[in-house]
């Protein structure tokens, strides 16, 4: 590996953590598609602010893009209070017509201005190593490098200063209010550190990327875990993951590494989709089909227990009348049949006679009373 | 500014106007759905996630055309719609998180399929960016045609089930009941918006998509209750708003014609909710101002008949600082006093102390008449 990719690898495993960070807030506050906004119209904020100082590498960008996706927040909030259009409508809206204010104005005033939406919206690692931090004569390492590895400690700092409280405002935004832990304020401190993280990775992986690093780690971690802390430490640990792993595929095939980190990413994700311990499908496939049976069984229990009067060679205690009275298919009710016997909960006298046994009595009798 | 391309003889120019507005047209109508639904971002993520489909069009049947490319996003499209309802319906994931995982997961997907055709040899893949980045001002007879027998057949199938889809829309419960195939109908309805969204790609891009499908209907909102009326005006609005906007981006060399449509159509929206019958929101601010004027004078009038009775039903001239002391109210109680003066209710003395008028003493406020009961 030369040093050049080096540092890709090791811009795109900063962002990786980077996003994971905020994004893990953003997915449990049910923020994703606001994100999805907030990483368009910093733009905007981006174009406006070049205008002032005409400089594609100042301070005031990061300030003007936090400032728009604030704004964006704003927006899609007062839209949605009028209730003239629901919330999805409000940002489905809002972010096109910012996003669009901001192509238009880099067309007409910044032609010849290093911006383009294109560039803005796909962005491109191998471009981000070039742009060299130098102080004096020394060169330190790529630019971006240095500024995401800044975002990502001012995003970390943020977090632990007020885990506490960010957590409350997430879960319970009531209680948060009421323990006097300004649930607003967390919620635009938030936005701005997405639209201050949003801005500082795009022109490194672009926009879709960031989305991607944001929502999908975090959403994995949280098919894995119930824990805020385990979710964020997972979710970074995902991010780093997909950044390497995809970074390795981009490396093989020679392809975008930003495309491969997102195929990376949705294979991980496939995998907890399918194989995560409690909420996975398969593990909930499998809860369900055993809840289905074990229900079957105490069913059957309760059917012989009912009709107990009927005496041990009563209709309702004929083998085959379980495809009359419970619907049930006959291999269905044969497998349950075998089932109960084995944990001997039924016997069966001359193959036609279901008999309860005494286990089996307790059984239908706990079931009744619970 | 060349104002010669604004010629209707004009070839091209007759191709984006007519092209932009039957789009914006079709999308105006599904929209409507969409909108109703709380689909709304859908336009969002199914035009990214078309990205891979339209990629592997290009590389399976090595094609440009533009029907093979709108195919194959609309097959991706489609997937990333069910993979929406999968995740919605079998996880615990929040169906917004759901949405931007599918948009950020099929979008980065397409982006490694397209950067891997670019390390083919005889790879013409420079439409396929244009595809889904919008193109309407290189519309050329063929692609409207294209765009025209997509569109007809959605339209067709939104006025044949228009009946069963509005009851879908509005109470899955009851349809269910009434025996229709609820689910179905909920497929065929997301494949026609699927396909909408496809067609819309071709004004406006990826990016914008979601304004084109939902900023017409919102618009038409405004103006009415019934979906009878909402569909056919937002169709009207979206053509209308899409077609301004691309013959705008003609009048300049450097105006991209997507983000000008777009900024049309929130100008449409916009100034509906400003003013659009019975919720625009000034008429609410007119309302809610008259109400408040109508409390304060009557306030103001309730006050000075009360200094009137204390006074022994004398004419009795009292200061500003006075009524605005003796009053429940806040604030300056001078416009409220010009507006009864201006009622003939009340007089200014010559000190410039106020008192009620013969009429005013006779005025009942509703406070007074609260008393009486």
């Amino acid at each position: 590996m030369s040093p050049l990719e080096f540092e890709i690898l090791l811009i795109a495993l900063v962002v990786g953590a980077a996003c994971a960070l905020p994004g893990c807030f953003l997915v449990l506050r049910r923020m994703s598609m606001l994100t999805d906004a907030i990483s368009h119209t910093v733009l905007l904020g981006i174009v406006l602010a070049f205008l002032v100082v005409s400089q594609y590498d100042h301070p005031l960008l990061v300030f003007g893009a936090a400032g728009v996706g604030i704004l964006t927040v704003v927006l899609i909030e007062l839209l949605s209070r009028t209730r003239l259009i629901k919330e999805d409508a409000a940002i489905g809206i809002t972010f096109p017509a910012l996003f669009s204010l901001g192509v238009l104005l880099i067309s007409l005033l910044a032609r010849d201005a290093h911006l383009d939406e294109h560039t803005v919206f796909q962005g491109d690692l191998v471009y981000a190593v070039f742009e060299r931090f130098r102080i004096g004569g020394l060169s330190l390492g790529p630019l971006a490098l240095w500024k995401l590895a800044a975002i990502l400690a001012l995003n970390a700092t943020l977090i632990i200063l007020f885990f506490k409280e960010l957590k409350i405002s997430t879960f319970d935004p009531d209680l948060a209010f009421a323990l006097g832990f300004a649930p607003a304020l967390m919620h635009y401190g938030l936005v701005a550190m997405t639209s201050v993280t949003a801005v500082g990775a795009f022109d490194a992986v672009g926009s879709i990327l960031v989305i991607g690093f944001m929502i999908v780690p975090p959403v994995t971690a949280s098919l894995l875990t119930d824990s805020l802390s385990r979710m964020l430490w997972l979710a970074i640990g995902i991010g780093i993951l997909s950044a390497s792993l995809g970074f390795w595929i981009a490396t093989m095939v020679d392809a975008s590494i930003g495309g491969a980190m997102t195929l990376a990413m949705a294979g991980i994700f496939g995998a907890a989709l399918l194989a995560a311990p409690r909420k996975g499908l398969v593990a909930a496939t499998l809860r369900r089909r055993r809840q289905r049976l074990s229900f079957a069984i105490r069913m059957l229990s309760i059917h012989l227990y009912q009709h107990l009067e009927a005496g041990p060679e009563g209709d309702e205690n004929r083998v085959d009348h379980l495809q009359v009275h419970l619907a049930w298919p006959v291999p269905f009710a044969n497998r349950i049949l075998r089932m109960s016997q084995e944990q001997g909960l039924v016997k069966i006298e001359d193959e036609t006679w279901m008999q309860l046994t005494e286990q089996g009595e307790n059984l239908a009798r706990s079931s009744l009373t619970a | 500014m060349d104002w010669s391309l604004l010629s209707w003889s004009d070839y091209t120019f007759r191709n984006v106007v007519l092209g932009t507005a039957w789009i914006g047209a079709v999308s105006g109508s599904l929209g409507c759905l969409a909108l109703l639904r709380r689909q709304s971002l859908l336009g969002d993520v199914v035009s990214h996630a078309t990205l891979p489909g339209v990629v592997l069009a290009f590389l399976i049947w090595n094609s440009r055309e533009i029907t093979v490319l709108m195919i194959g996003a609309a097959i991706a499209g489609m997937a990333a719609t069910l993979f929406i309802f999968l995740l919605d319906s079998h996880t615990r994931i929040w169906r917004d998180g759901a949405m931007g995982t599918a948009l950020a997961l099929f979008f980065g997907v397409g982006v490694f399929l397209l950067s891997l055709t670019q390390n083919m040899p005889t790879a013409q893949k420079a439409g396929l960016s244009k595809f889904i980045f919008g193109q309407a001002a290189a519309l050329v007879a063929s692609d409207v045609l294209v765009l025209v027998w997509t569109g007809l057949p959605v339209l067709l199938v939104l006025a044949v089930f228009w009946k069963e889809f509005k009851s879908v829309t509005f109470d899955p419960g009851f349809a269910y009941n009434a025996g229709l195939p609820v689910r179905g109908l909920e497929l065929l309805l997301t494949g026609l918006m699927v396909i909408t969204i496809v067609m819309g790609l071709q004004a406006v891009g990826v990016i914008l998509m979601s304004a084109l499908l939902i900023a017409p209907a919102a618009a038409a909102r405004q103006w009415t209750n019934r979906m009878g009326v909402m569909v056919p005006l937002a169709a009207c609005l979206g053509a209308l708003g899409s077609s301004v906007g691309a013959v705008v981006s003609t009048l300049g060399p450097n105006i991209p014609t997507g983000p000008v449509i777009v900024l049309c159509l929130s100008g449409v929206t916009v100034y509906s909710m400003l003013l659009g019958r019975q919720r625009g929101l000034v008429w609410r601010w007119f309302k809610s101002r008259q109400s408040h004027f109508l409390a304060q004078e009557e306030g103001v009038l309730d006050t000075m008949q009360s200094l009137w009775e204390q006074h022994g039903r004398t004419r009795h001239g009292h200061s500003l600082e006075v009524i605005q002391l003796a009053r429940i109210g806040r604030g300056n109680a001078r416009p409220a006093l010009e507006r009864l003066r201006a009622a003939g209710l009340v007089q200014e003395e010559g000190d410039g102390t106020w008192s009620l008028t013969q009429e005013g003493t006779a005025t009942k406020t509703e406070e007074s008449k609260a008393g009486q009961i």
